[in-house]
């Protein structure tokens, strides 16, 4: 780790400045993550802009409905607050699925959203990679990729997002408040993260100096119907092989809305927006459920070790949607 | 870069002059002799670390001490009270809960923590109705332990400690 | 009274008394054999840790938590390439890193006095041999600048073509062993397996990190050392360094477990004891990152082993075969013996068993908990429940119907062998008469459910060489030996033989271990630690008694030694068990889970019941991890462990484990030592995986020949 400087700031705006001002500084949340990579090496920020004390700490019903969580919140708190417990259990499930007791207790919700690939080769130093090292290769490629993605990958990259959280919020169109150096503005969690492309050194479509303050989630009734399923090899405490977000809303044996989301398979959280098309007025039985499926993964294109995960992700689905049919 | 912060370990409120680059649980093995907290992994992946920072139950291998600057932390080693052990001490000692003991400093305080959060009335990834208050079976205390590994297997007797302490 | 067979080679169908761990044991009959006896009647007692109260407040001091004055701290550079040289090293930015006090390097550290041992001779040559390799470290004032300085190390290597995997072919013979005609008897018999079967690399990976604090003084070398033996240490680091034994001190206290990486010492112990001669007198403290550990502490081998099994049609075996194949690195030759464990387990007039190593450009391999036994009883078991299954037979029974009269290798009598009753005992609490033998039919909402079962066997050693002291002062009798504790319970086991020993409450008896400052001791290994070290006990009490009688004077001092055991040479001496367990499949998603285990195992006389029953569940709890997770995925092109943390190689966590029971057999086996103990450190690790398998299949269908039992083997 090499030394930094290290920053507290007082509000947003001054957090942007110093990070805007110094292209090595970067905000520090919990630290769960970027802590992790700079022993790792991985990541060698100058300064650092501790934004962890920031009052973007609470949980607030919006005015026209949803709820707007602070980017301070931690993961804990946020899985244990009433309103989310109750109007959004997808949110509660996979924040609750995601790392220990102990870490969702540090980590926040902006920082959550801003974790890095675990890729082995991402976390090694020593062995290529293009997101970590523009233009040095992907060492993933030819390698171990049971954790890898099979949706949206590129040449250059093919590691996956390992957020259990952003695919709840992906599945329920949540946007991204974001503090700039131009000011504020809004960004929806589904296009907050990139797909590799040939710039797999950019997770997100954030600045530098870009500051997440705030995550709103809209009123949506069949949320209160949601769930998140996450598929891994340890029955606790292990990134997802697979995972699914997932809102039903049926009517006579029909379905009129769904809303999926996979984790685990992409760059991204993997918005299913062709199984949801396919659902959209199609009978709630498990042939459909396979048949939504099915659409979503025809494009997936497996490595040598993740194959398993086109129809894991299929089966998983198939088992959420029954249980919320 | 060194910076002058203050960590209230065990009651004591404690000065010290740390590298920027510190994690707390440097601060306190290195730097305090506070050593009850262990580093088994220093990446967050084996809850070895594990103390109570303002009663909550938190990683220390991930924290910078600079930015916990005023914290205040109890160890395992501060939950006794002197000689006489805190009744989970005494429970994981009733049950055998450990063999080499390195991991079970963080698991007291884990399990201490943990039930604190469960007395809050907070779910967890088996809890089957969010909204209903928390029955902590085994099934929950294993799934809200298993940020402490333990590689000795002393896991079904950890449970059994934890249970004693369960209201 | 309950007693137990004894005195004789309990076969077949004799009845045992059987204890459930935690509750005290019955009584037997004393033993009747030299050198020195220990009267039997309260061993066995539920005791609480003496070291309780220390590691559940955390005061308990391991290796790197040892106060000294004004340490350095040490981070090593490691090779990125599997196969070359060094031909650079840059170590001028690191140098200017303030608080750097020294970067070592091939080209300037103090030269070893032996370095016959390749992968302790550290930064001696400019060779590399594995990746992550030391090539270099840097000493400084904090943990941080060390770190820092040594990313800026720069080292050029010259890359030589290098290969890491492990096929199913090749490698020179290490042992072999032929009785009648395997070939012949595969060809005439009406039901044959051949199959082979393979588990992964693996690593130890014990909660605390091997780490050292090294100090020199004008009367040599002192060693704060995480290790299973001080005098292991000590007696292979004093040559390195050119030392008589008597200058290295070795202080091991507590250990945070070691599943046999701690076993002996390795690089990381003489690195750190080379930096500190540069570090002006300053002790030098390191300690091994998760990730290095990959590279430097030790694993167990990958295996590849074929299985070859004939049997009449009554299910009797008339053949074994077992060919097992194991890397071993090019610098270090080790081989674990995974088919070893064949010789002994199932009657057969025709067996082969043969064991191949191959030469790997790999870190150096280790003991690892049960060496050879743990993945080679893992096969045999899985292939014993194949053949089961091919004969029609219950898997309980195929096994007691093969229980062989004398050991098939040697032919001599066991000293105890109560295999066939653990199975009866296990098969009872199990219910397992209620069992359907048909695989993949039972259904429980998404849960598929079976059950299966598998022996387990671990051979009982005494190491020669250890020797204890007893001192009486103050009414109390304070106990010496350079023992380690390193999760086992010894603190506490060895005070309660001392007490039965020389007859006084076990109140009044201080245990002293983890010193070279005590007597000598043997390595906590092989299962021999209690019985090793307790035989010395005994031994030290019989002759304390002898001087002094029952009212010895204020400083009264004794001391005993290991004994020579005669039986040794006239039985064969092994520990069994039997191994339940119930495993759900999930039937889309093929995630495992296992509900229940239990083991019941006749290891001779146990000494505490809690923390024996604690050592059998351990073992347990690490089989079914090994066969749920473990797989150490080693990449062919860099030739590095690629899921070196937590993270990436799963080891069980909590929410993984759900009920574990561990029972014994009352034994009593007169022949293997004065207590009568067999070791129990490793035999509640052999098996288990194989259980779970077993029991996979039986809830699937789906026979997984390749460890780890991960969710994808059972997709469809």
């Amino acid at each position: 780790m090499i030394p930094f400087d290290y920053r507290r700031a007082t509000d947003a705006e001054a957090a942007v400045d110093l990070v805007h001002g110094h292209p090595g500084a970067t905000f520090l949340g919990g630290g769960t993550n970027l802590v992790d990579r700079m022993k790792l090496g991985v990541s060698e920020p100058e300064m650092l802009v501790d934004v962890s004390r920031l009052p973007y700490d609470t949980v607030e019903p919006l005015p026209g409905g949803g709820v707007r969580i602070g980017s301070a919140v931690p993961n804990s708190d946020l899985a244990a607050h009433p309103l989310i417990r109750e109007q959004y259990p997808v949110l509660s499930q996979a924040l609750l699925a995601g790392a220990s007791g102990q870490l969702r207790n540090l980590a926040t919700t902006g920082g959550n959203l801003l974790q890095r690939t675990r890729c082995v080769y991402f976390q090694d130093v020593t062995t290529p990679c293009n997101k970590r090292e523009p233009g040095s290769g992907c060492s993933a490629r030819g390698g171990y990729t049971r954790q890898h993605a099979i949706l949206g990958a590129s040449q250059a990259c093919v590691a996956t997002h390992p957020s259990d959280m952003a695919v709840a919020l992906a599945m329920l169109d949540a946007t991204v408040q974001v503090q700039g150096p131009d000011g504020s503005r809004k960004i929806p969690v589904a296009e907050l993260h990139r797909l590799p492309g040939d710039e797999p050194e950019r997770d997100t479509v954030l600045g530098q100096a870009d500051l997440i303050t705030a995550v709103d989630l809209p009123e949506l009734a069949m949320a209160t119907r949601s769930t998140y399923r996450k598929v891994r090899d340890r029955a606790s405490y292990a990134f997802a092989l697979v995972s699914v977000a997932a809102a039903l809303d049926v009517a006579d044996g029909t379905v009129r809305q769904a809303r999926i989301a996979f984790g685990g398979l992409a760059h991204k959280p993997w918005r299913a927006a062709r199984a949801e098309e396919t659902l959209r007025g199609a009978p709630a039985t498990e042939e459909a459920f396979r048949a939504a499926a099915e659409a979503e993964l025809a494009e997936a294109t497996p490595l040598a070790d993740n194959a398993f995960k086109v129809p894991m992700s299929r089966n998983t689905l198939v088992s959420v949607l029954r249980d919320l049919a | 870069m060194e910076a002058e912060i203050a960590l209230t370990v065990d009651g004591t409120r404690r000065s010290l002059s740390v590298d920027t680059r510190t994690t707390v649980l440097d601060a306190l093995r290195e730097h305090l002799g506070a050593t009850s907290p262990k580093k088994g992994c220093d990446h967050g992946q084996c809850g070895a670390c594990t103390v109570l920072v303002d009663g909550r139950r938190v990683t220390t291998c991930l924290s910078l001490a600079v930015a916990h600057d005023g914290a205040e932390i109890t160890t395992a080693e501060g939950m006794a009270d002197g000689r006489e052990l805190h009744p989970m001490q005494r429970s994981f000692l009733d049950h055998d809960g450990f063999q080499c003991g390195y991991c079970t400093p963080g698991q007291v305080c884990s399990a201490v923590g943990m039930l604190a959060e469960a007395e809050a009335g907070w779910p967890s990834a088996v809890t089957d109705d969010l909204t209903a208050p928390v029955e902590l079976d085994e099934a929950e205390i294993r799934e809200r332990m298993s940020g402490n590994l333990c590689r000795c297997g002393a896991y079904s007797n950890i449970v059994a400690a934890i249970r004693e302490n369960v209201r | 009274m309950r007693v137990s067979p004894r005195n004789s080679p309990a076969f077949g169908t004799e009845a045992a008394a059987v204890e459930t761990g935690g509750t005290s044991l019955a009584a037997v009959a004393p033993a009747e054999t030299a050198p020195a006896e220990v009267a039997p009647e309260r061993l066995g007692a539920s005791r609480e840790r003496l070291d309780g109260p220390a590691k559940v407040t955390g005061t308990a001091p391991y290796a790197y938590e040892h106060p000294v004055e004004e340490p350095a701290y040490l981070h090593p550079v490691q090779a990125t390439i599997a196969r070359g040289r060094v031909t650079s090293i840059d170590t001028g930015a690191a140098e200017a890193v303030p608080g750097v006090l020294a970067v070592l390097t091939h080209t300037n550290a103090p030269r070893l006095a032996d370095t016959e041992d390749a992968e302790l001779a550290v930064l001696q040559s400019d060779a590399v041999a594995f990746r992550g390799q030391f090539v270099a470290a840097v000493v400084a004032e904090t943990p941080e600048s060390a770190r820092h300085a040594a990313d800026l190390v720069r080292v050029g290597y010259g890359e030589q073509p290098h290969e890491v995997e492990l096929g199913p072919e090749g490698g020179t013979p290490a042992a072999r062993t032929d009785h009648g005609d395997l070939e012949a008897a595969m060809a005439s018999a009406a039901v044959v397996l051949d199959r082979t079967y393979t588990t992964p690399m693996q690593h130890n990976n014990p909660m605390e990190p091997h780490t050292t604090i090294a100090q020199w003084t004008a009367d040599g070398l002192t060693l704060h050392e995480s290790t299973q033996g001080v005098y292991s240490v000590r007696s292979v680091v004093a040559p390195v360094f050119g030392l008589d034994p008597e200058q290295v001190q070795v202080f091991a206290p507590h250990v945070g477990g070691g599943f046999g990486s701690k076993g002996l010492p390795h690089a990381p112990l003489v690195l750190t004891a080379l930096a500190a001669q540069r570090s002006g007198g300053r002790p030098v403290k390191f300690a091994v990152t998760r990730q290095q550990m990959f590279a430097l502490t030790g694993h167990r081998t990958p295996t590849s082993q074929r299985i070859r099994l004939a049997a009449d049609d009554r299910g009797r075996l008339s053949a074994i075969g077992h060919d097992a194949l194991e890397h071993t690195a090019r610098i270090k030759e080790f081989s674990e013996g995974s088919s070893t464990a064949s010789g002994i387990m199932y009657a057969a007039p025709n067996r082969r068993i043969t064991q191949r190593l191959v030469p790997r450009d790999v870190p150096v391999t280790s003991w690892m908990r049960a060496p050879g036994h743990c993945p080679g009883m893992h096969v045999l078991e899985t292939a014993m429940d194949e053949m089961a299954q091919a004969c029609g037979v219950d898997p309980v029974e195929f096994r007691i119907r093969n229980e062989p009269e004398l050991d098939p290798l040697s032919g001599k009598p066991f000293s105890s062998r109560n295999l066939v009753a653990c199975l009866r005992e296990g098969a009872r609490r199990f219910d397992w008469q209620r069992r359907d033998p048909a695989a993949g039919v039972r259904r429980e909402g998404d849960w598929l459910v079976g059950t299966g079962v598998a022996a387990s066997t671990y051979p009982t050693h005494v190491f020669p060489g250890s020797s204890a002291r007893i001192r009486y002062e103050g009414g109390r009798y304070a106990v010496f030996i350079g023992a380690a504790d390193l999760g086992t319970g010894a603190w506490t086991a060895l005070a309660q033989i001392a007490a039965e020993a020389l007859e006084v409450p076990f109140e009044v008896v201080d245990p002293h271990i983890g010193s070279t400052e005590f007597p000598t001791a043997t390595v906590a290994g092989g299962s021999t630690g209690i019985t090793s070290w307790g035989s010395a006990i005994v031994q030290a009490a019989t002759s304390f008694r002898d001087q002094y009688g029952t009212q010895p004077p204020e400083g009264a001092e004794a001391e005993g030694a290991t004994q020579p055991n005669p039986d040794a040479e006239r039985f064969s001496m092994h520990a069994f068990g039997a191994q339940f367990a119930e495993v759900r499949v999930h039937a889309d998603t093929g995630e495992i889970r296992v509900p229940r285990m239990l083991g019941v195992f006749a290891a001779g006389r146990i000494v505490n019941a809690r923390t024996a029953r604690s050592q059998l569940i351990g073992g347990m709890t690490m089989g079914l991890s090994m066969a749920l997770h473990e797989h150490s995925v080693l990449d062919s092109r860099f030739g590095h462990v690629v899921n070196h943390d937590f993270a990436g190689y799963h080891i069980a966590a909590h929410a993984d484990v759900d009920s574990i029971e561990a029972a014994w057999i009352d034994e009593h086996d007169p022949h293997v030592n004065p207590m009568g103990t067999k070791g129990i450190g490793e035999i509640g690790i052999v098996g288990a995986a194989a259980a779970v398998g077993n029991a996979a299949y039986h809830a699937t269908g789906v026979r997984v020949r390749d460890l780890p039992l991960t969710p994808e083997k059972f997709l469809r």
